[in-house]
């Protein structure tokens, strides 16, 4: 039984004297299936391309099992990796393309191709094993991809956005495929992305990134209640979370948009930065006493839901109602935040006040 | 009767309803285009057409410029075909094409991949100084191959004929030009696969790029082919003469035997047209390529 855990020690890269990674810390357990999100630039394809073996370590360590694995080949990790462009060989069938991973194997030749037809027909793949990568479509591509990775059996997969080039609705198909791929192999997966929907549906942790730094590792629900700072707030979420600068007296916050806010409790700083989502911000129902007022600016009608666009004190707010809703451009409408939904961040450091 | 008078009107509204497309066709721009691209396959073709019509005359006729021979002959195909020499000079372009054919792409490939894909100090001088050798005629590189060729005594050898197209500067910045286009992942998915970088380039790189290694290699083979001064140049033996060199030694005393030249010539061309006909594609779409990456 391999164990699978991977363990970034201050990991650091610099190019010349440009350090892009600032000290990575991350232990990702057995079987675990963890998400590194962010924005373009902020390491997160650098630091699995590290961990594959792909980019030299400038100082830390990497570890998968109980093995520091800084100074090993690609070959030598017992990785494999899923890429956003698929990279299928053209020129090869299916079964030769999946068979690839298997070059280095010690198995013999009919142990391989039982070892290919298992893998292609977890991946629905049978049928399609003879073709050339030209006659198969995006998502069927992608499959291959992935049954390259597995043929292996390796300790841990690695996914480099590979969902990027899948236009939405194939994007959502092969998600989920790889999320029950996951449960039924169990293999440790470390998934990168840009897209914070995928992290989100995907992960078991998810680790944002930004800058080169880790800003905040949780599981979706944590990162998504209880964000550490105000970028993986905004990060996390779509629509973004609304964010609205205001002067604390006591337990009061006075928005610089006009209306003020009761806190739970006071946050022991001045100046802060209020953070509603626009799920938490809606229509007042009769009996609530409203948060803020604001006059409509533009309606997104969703089906499920209405995103309103809103014009508080000359600031730009999101609020939602139900689908069912659907208000006027200038209309005037009241909306409530549910207290302990408000989430409450030091403006000066855009750290969570606890 | 009165259906064939429908019939008519429809026409008529037919034609009256295409001037717009006829039109287009006589817009003076496009004539002239026709007309220059006319005479340019005349200009092209012409040489090919006069080597044809001298190969089928007899010796008197053939500073006559007409390009139909009064009195067409076979007699030089029979002449040049029973000769012996003509198969010697045949075989030994061959060889020394297809070896340097071989080798120049090999080599081309190989040194391309590395100045492609490899960082490494220096890299770009060596790629500067490559492209640099392109900027000198083969005039000028004639005196220093040929006392290398003298020092080393390859003088009058095959080798000799070989060594200066075994790796091409052309070929080179062709192929590392191509190789840009191999996407880095293809590479990296290999290395993470366990492929070393010698397989990774041969079985990887090297297939995805087959479009250019054919047209190299027909544009490297075609050149070889047809090479006159260097094999003139370092081969004394009559039976080391490629085509092109074995065909001027058709000469009687003082005159030039044109009509064997001519007829010699026209046999060299057979293969060069079968390599044509059979990679034609490869050809257009590497000079389209060609055209785009450079």
């Amino acid at each position: 039984m391999i164990v699978a855990t991977v363990k970034l020690s201050d990991l650091t890269k610099a190019y010349g004297k440009t350090e892009v990674l600032h000290g990575i810390n991350l232990d990702v357990e057995d079987g675990e299936f963890v998400v590194l999100v962010g924005p373009s630039g902020c390491g997160k394809s650098t630091t699995l391309r590290m961990l594959a073996g792909l980019e030299e370590i400038t100082s830390g360590e990497v570890s998968i099992g109980d093995r520091v694995v800084n100074n090993l080949e690609p070959k030598e990790r017992n990785i494999a990796m899923v890429f956003q462009n698929y990279a299928i060989y053209p020129h090869m069938s299916v079964r030769k393309n999946i068979g690839f991973g298997l070059h280095t194997s010690k198995m013999s030749k009919p142990e391989k191709e039982k070892r290919i037809d298992e893998v292609a027909a977890i991946l629905s793949m049978t049928d399609l094993l003879e073709r050339k990568p030209s006659q198969l479509s995006g998502g069927q591509r992608q499959r291959v991809a992935i049954g390259r990775a597995m043929v292996r059996n390796p300790a841990v997969f690695l996914f480099d956005e590979p969902l990027s080039n899948l236009d939405a609705q194939l994007r959502t198909q092969m998600r989920l495929e790889i999320k029950k791929l996951h449960q039924r192999v169990g293999t440790t997966i470390i998934f990168v992305t840009h897209d914070q929907v995928e992290a989100m549906t995907l992960a078991d942790r998810i680790v944002i990134m930004k800058d080169g730094h880790i800003q905040q590792v949780g599981t979706p629900s944590e990162v998504f209640q209880k964000p550490k700072n105000m970028f993986v707030a905004q990060f996390i979420g779509a629509p973004s979370m609304n964010m609205l600068t205001a002067t604390v007296a006591g337990n009061k916050a006075k928005l610089d948009a006009g209306p003020t806010i009761e806190l739970p409790k006071a946050p022991g700083v001045k100046d802060v930065t209020i953070g509603i989502r626009p799920s938490e911000l809606t229509t007042a129902k009769d009996g609530q006493t409203p948060t803020m007022e604001g006059i409509v600016s533009l309606v997104e009608p969703l089906g499920t839901e209405t995103l309103l666009y809103l014009d508080v004190g000359g600031i730009e707010v999101i609020a939602s109602a139900p689908g069912r809703v659907h208000p006027q451009p200038g209309d005037k409408i009241k909306l409530y935040a549910d207290p302990e939904e408000i989430h409450v961040f030091d403006s000066a450091t855009q750290e969570t006040i606890a | 009767m009165a259906n064939t008078a429908e019939i008519k009107v429809t026409a008529d509204a037919l034609d009256k309803a295409a001037p717009k497309r006829h039109a287009r066709k006589q817009d003076p721009a496009a004539i002239l285009r026709w007309i220059l691209l006319m005479g340019g396959g005349i200009l092209m073709v012409l040489p090919i057409v006069y080597m044809l019509s001298t190969s089928l005359k007899w010796p008197h006729e053939i500073y006559n410029l007409s390009i139909f021979p009064d009195e067409p002959t076979l007699d030089n195909y029979a002449y040049v075909l029973e000769d012996g020499r003509f198969y010697m000079w045949f075989v030994n372009s061959l060889i020394i094409a297809v070896i340097t054919t071989v080798s120049a792409v090999l080599f081309d490939a190989l040194v391309g991949y590395t100045l492609c894909k490899f960082e490494f100090r220096g890299r770009l001088i060596v790629f500067v100084a490559i492209l640099s050798t392109l900027m000198i005629p083969t005039e000028m590189l004639v005196i220093p191959w040929y006392l290398m060729a003298k020092n080393f005594g390859w003088l009058d050898t095959y080798w000799g004929i070989m060594f200066p197209g075994i790796m091409t500067a052309f070929g080179t910045f062709l192929m590392k030009q191509f190789f840009e286009s191999v996407p880095n992942d293809f590479l990296e998915a290999a290395r993470i696969d366990g492929l070393n970088e010698f397989q990774i380039w041969w079985r990887v790189a090297m297939p995805m790029v087959k479009p250019a290694l054919a047209a190299l290699a027909i544009f490297i083979f075609l050149g070889n082919w047809t090479a006159f001064i260097w094999p003139l140049i370092v081969t004394n033996s009559p039976e080391l003469y490629t085509l092109p060199v074995g065909l001027t030694t058709f000469s009687v005393e003082q005159s030039v035997q044109w009509e064997l030249i001519m007829t010699g010539a026209a046999l060299a061309t057979i293969p060069t047209l079968i390599v044509f006909l059979v990679f034609q594609r490869f050809i257009i779409r590497g000079v389209v390529m060609a055209g785009l990456k450079g």
